[in-house]
C-alpha cells in the first residue's frame, strides 16, 4: 500500500493527538488553579490600617488574644502594636512591650529617657499577618501543613503542623510563632471563623478609633477596596517580592 | 499539655525586636548540617579511590564508606530533636509539599542510604560468604548467632569466584559515582534549605550550597583522619602493652599510619582552601554590594559575632590547622591537634551561619543573643541545649563501634 505525503502528516498529527490529550489529563494543576476551578473567588480578604487613628491602646492586642486563645500573657501574639519616636537629629527608638497590650505607659522608649523637646515625630503601628499573595510561609512548609484559601487567608493546621519552624524563618514580618499550647505554628487568621459570618475582626471590633478595616478587595464598592484604589497607601516591605495585603495609611519610611 | 513559649528561655533581646521573635532554630539546627556535612564529607573521602582510583587511600576509602552509614542513620536525629512534634515527622515523607526544601529530605536521605548500603554489601560480600561459610555447623550460640546474621547478610549470593567479584567491582565504582553527587546534593540541598529564606538577609545568597558542600567535604576528611588515628593509637597502646605477638610491630602500624594519613591530608588542603575562598567571596560581595541589610550584618559579623568569626572560624578552625597541616615531617599529635581544629572550626562555620543568622532581628534595628542552655532543667532545655547536642555527637561513635563488629573496617583486608 502506497501512502502519500498528506496520509502520512495526517497520521502523525493524529497520533501525535491521541498521545498528547491523555497526557494533558495528567498536568499538575498549581494549587491555586485546583482551588480556581472549585471554589468561587469572589472573595479577597485584605486589611486597612490608619496609622494616623491609631493612638496605641492596645484594646486590639487585648481583643485578639482573647478571642484566640493565645495565652494572655506569654510575651508572643498574633498582632502587636509598635512605638515609633524620630528623634530631631534622625534617630529612630521603637518598641512594642508585650505587644503594645497595655498600652504605652512608659514614657521611656528602648529603656531610654526621652526628652521631649528632642522628638521630631512619634505614631504608632498596628502589626498583624499580610495574607500575602505570595506567602514564602506556604511555599517553605515540608508537609503543606501551612496553606492559602481562595480568598487569599493563609491558615495553619495544627493537627498536621510538625513544629519545624521553618515558616516562621520564611515570614519576614515575624507575624509567626509557636502556639504555647498547641506547640504548632501560629498566626494571624484574620480571625476568619468571624469574617465568614459575616463579622468583623476581634481586632476591628474592638479598635475604638476605627483604624483598623477589614475589606473584600475583590469587590470594588468595599470601603476599604475604595480607599486602597483612591487614595496613597503603602505595603510593609515590598522588596520581599510577597504581595503583602495589608495596606496601610500613612506609613513611614522609618516603619520597620 | 506544657505551656511554654518556645524559645523564651534562651534568647536575650536587645533594642527594637518584634515580639514574636525568638531563637527558634537552636543547636539541633546547628547540628543537623553539621551531621549531615560529615556524612557527605566521608563518603566523598572513600569515593576518592574507588571512583577515581586514588590508591593512597585504599585503606582509609573502607573504613570511610561503614564510618558515613553511622553517621547517616545519626543525621535525621537532630531534626527529631528539634522538631515540636517529634511523632509527626514521618509526614514529611508521606505528605510531601514539594516547594519546600526540607521535603525534599525524605527522597535524598532515602536514595543516598540505599546507595551507601548497597556499597557496603558489595564491599564486604566476599567477607559475608567467607564467614557463613566458616561459622556454618560450629557449636556456641554465639556462633550461631553469628552464621544467622552472615548468612542472612549474603542474600543468597554465594558465588564468589573471581569473575562474579570482578562485577562485584563494577558495581561499587558505579554506586561509590553514582553516589558522589547524590551525597553533594543531601548536603547541598542543607545548604539550600538556609540560602533560600529570603527573609533572612545572612541565609540569602545562592553560594550557601557550594559553601555547605565545600566545608562538609572538610568536616567528613578531617573526622575520618581523626578517628582513623585515633583507633590505630589504640591498637598500636595494644601491640605494646599485650604478650601475645600481633601481626604487625607497633612501629609498623605507626609507619603505615602517618603515611596514610600525609597522603590524605593532602585532600583536605585542597578543599579547605576552596571552603575558605568561596566564604571570603560571600563576605567580600556583601561588604562591596552593601545592600539594605548590610548595615545591620556588618554589625554582626565585625561587632557581635566577631570572636566567633574571625577569632574561632577563621583563625582557630582554618589558619591554625591549615600552616599546621602544610609543615612538614608531620607528627601524629600535630595532626590530632590540627584535625581537631579543623572540626571545630566547621561546627564554628555552622554556629555562625544557624545562629548568627538569628542573631539580628527583622526589624534590622536589634539583636538577639542564644544562651545556649547548658544544664537542662525540663525537655526543651535538654533537646536544644548543651546535653542534646552532646547526645547527637556521640551517637555515630557508638553506632560505627556496633556496625564494625559485624563489618569489620578496618582490620579486614
Ligand atoms: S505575613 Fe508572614 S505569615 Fe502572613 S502570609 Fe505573609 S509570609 Fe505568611
Ligand atoms: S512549623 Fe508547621 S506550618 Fe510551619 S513550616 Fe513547619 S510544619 Fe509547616
Amino acid at each position: 500500500m502506497r501512502q502519500t505525503r498528506r496520509d502520512f502528516l495526517k497520521t502523525i498529527t493524529r497520533g501525535a493527538l491521541v498521545t498528547a490529550l491523555p497526557l494533558g489529563a495528567f498536568k499538575f494543576l498549581s494549587p491555586r488553579e485546583a482551588r480556581a476551578s472549585v471554589e468561587s473567588t469572589k472573595v479577597r480578604w485584605g486589611f486597612l490600617v490608619d496609622t494616623f487613628k491609631c493612638v496605641g491602646c492596645g484594646f486590639c492586642v487585648k481583643a485578639c488574644k482573647l478571642e484566640n486563645e493565645v495565652p494572655y500573657d506569654t510575651p508572643v501574639t498574633r498582632t502587636w502594636v509598635e512605638r515609633y519616636v524620630i528623634l530631631k537629629n534622625g534617630r529612630m527608638l521603637a518598641d512594642t512591650p508585650m505587644g503594645g497590650r497595655d498600652g504605652f505607659t512608659d514614657p521611656k522608649v528602648q529603656e531610654e529617657e526621652i526628652n521631649p523637646k528632642d522628638i521630631a515625630k512619634g505614631f504608632f503601628v498596628p502589626k498583624l499577618c499580610n495574607q500575602c499573595e505570595n506567602p514564602p510561609c506556604v511555599q517553605v512548609c515540608p508537609v503543606g501543613a501551612t496553606y492559602q484559601r481562595a480568598d487569599g487567608v493563609v491558615l495553619v493546621d495544627r493537627s498536621w503542623c510538625i513544629g519545624c519552624g521553618y515558616c516562621i524563618m520564611a515570614c519576614p514580618y515575624g507575624v509567626r510563632f509557636f502556639h504555647p499550647v498547641y506547640h504548632t505554628a501560629e498566626k494571624c487568621t484574620f480571625c476568619i471563623h468571624r469574617l465568614v459570618k459575616g463579622m468583623n475582626t476581634a481586632c476591628v471590633d474592638a479598635c475604638p478609633f476605627g483604624a483598623r478595616k477589614v475589606g473584600n478587595l475583590k469587590d470594588p464598592n468595599d470601603p476599604v477596596t475604595q480607599v486602597i484604589l483612591n487614595q496613597r497607601v503603602a505595603v510593609l516591605k515590598p522588596e520581599y517580592g510577597t504581595k503583602p495585603q495589608v495596606y496601610y495609611i500613612g506609613l513611614d519610611e522609618n516603619v520597620r | 499539655m506544657d505551656v511554654y513559649v518556645h524559645g523564651l528561655e534562651w534568647t536575650l533581646k536587645e533594642l527594637f525586636v518584634y515580639p514574636n521573635e525568638f531563637i527558634y532554630w537552636s543547636i539541633q539546627i546547628v547540628m543537623y548540617p553539621y551531621m549531615t556535612g560529615l556524612v557527605a564529607g566521608a563518603f566523598v573521602l572513600s569515593s576518592l579511590y574507588h571512583v577515581f582510583g586514588q590508591e593512597d587511600l585504599k585503606d582509609l576509602a573502607k573504613f570511610a564508606l561503614v564510618f558515613s552509614f553511622a553517621l547517616l542513620i545519626v543525621a535525621p536525629m537532630p531534626l527529631m530533636f528539634h522538631l515540636q512534634h517529634p511523632m509527626r515527622g514521618m509526614e514529611v515523607f508521606f505528605t510531601p509539599h514539594f516547594t519546600s526544601a526540607i521535603s525534599a529530605f525524605g527522597i535524598v536521605f532515602f536514595s543516598y542510604s540505599i546507595i551507601v548500603a548497597t556499597e557496603i554489601w558489595f564491599v564486604y560480600r566476599k567477607f559475608f560468604v567467607e564467614q557463613s561459610m566458616a561459622l556454618k555447623g560450629k557449636e556456641g550460640l554465639v556462633n550461631r548467632i553469628k552464621w544467622l546474621i552472615y548468612t542472612a547478610l549474603t542474600l543468597g549470593a554465594y558465588d564468589i569466584s573471581p569473575e562474579a567479584l570482578h562485577k562485584d567491582e563494577k558495581a561499587i565504582k558505579i554506586l561509590a559515582g553514582v553516589g558522589i553527587p547524590v551525597a553533594c546534593f543531601l548536603h547541598g540541598y542543607a545548604g539550600f534549605i538556609f540560602g533560600s529564606v529570603k527573609a533572612n538577609a545572612l541565609w540569602m545568597t545562592p553560594l550557601m550550597p557550594v559553601i555547605f558542600i565545600m566545608s562538609a567535604i572538610v568536616s567528613g576528611i578531617a573526622l575520618c583522619m581523626l578517628t582513623y588515628i585515633i583507633i590505630m593509637e589504640w591498637r598500636k597502646f595494644r601491640i605494646r602493652t599485650s604478650k601475645k605477638p600481633w601481626e604487625m610491630t607497633a612501629e609498623e602500624v605507626g609507619g603505615v599510619e602517618l603515611d596514610l594519613m600525609r597522603k590524605t591530608s593532602k585532600y583536605l588542603i585542597g578543599f579547605m582552601i576552596a571552603a575558605i575562598t568561596l566564604e571570603l567571596l560571600d563576605l567580600v560581595f556583601r561588604g562591596y554590594t552593601a545592600v539594605k541589610s548590610w548595615d545591620i550584618l556588618r554589625s554582626i559579623i565585625y561587632g557581635k559575632d566577631f570572636v566567633n568569626i574571625f577569632i574561632k572560624q577563621y583563625t582557630f578552625g582554618n589558619l591554625i590547622p591549615f600552616i599546621m597541616l602544610l609543615l612538614p615531617r608531620p607528627t601524629v599529635k600535630r595532626l590530632v591537634i590540627a584535625l581537631s581544629l579543623v572540626l571545630f572550626g566547621v561546627f564554628m562555620m555552622r554556629w555562625n551561619v544557624v545562629i548568627g543568622g538569628q542573631a539580628f532581628s527583622l526589624t534590622f534595628a536589634g539583636y538577639m543573643h542564644y544562651k545556649i542552655p547548658v544544664i537542662p532543667h525540663n525537655m526543651q532545655t535538654f533537646k536544644e541545649g548543651v546535653t542534646g547536642a552532646l547526645v547527637i555527637g556521640i551517637m555515630p561513635f557508638v553506632l560505627f563501634w556496633g556496625i564494625n563488629k559485624i563489618v569489620p573496617s578496618l582490620k579486614y583486608k
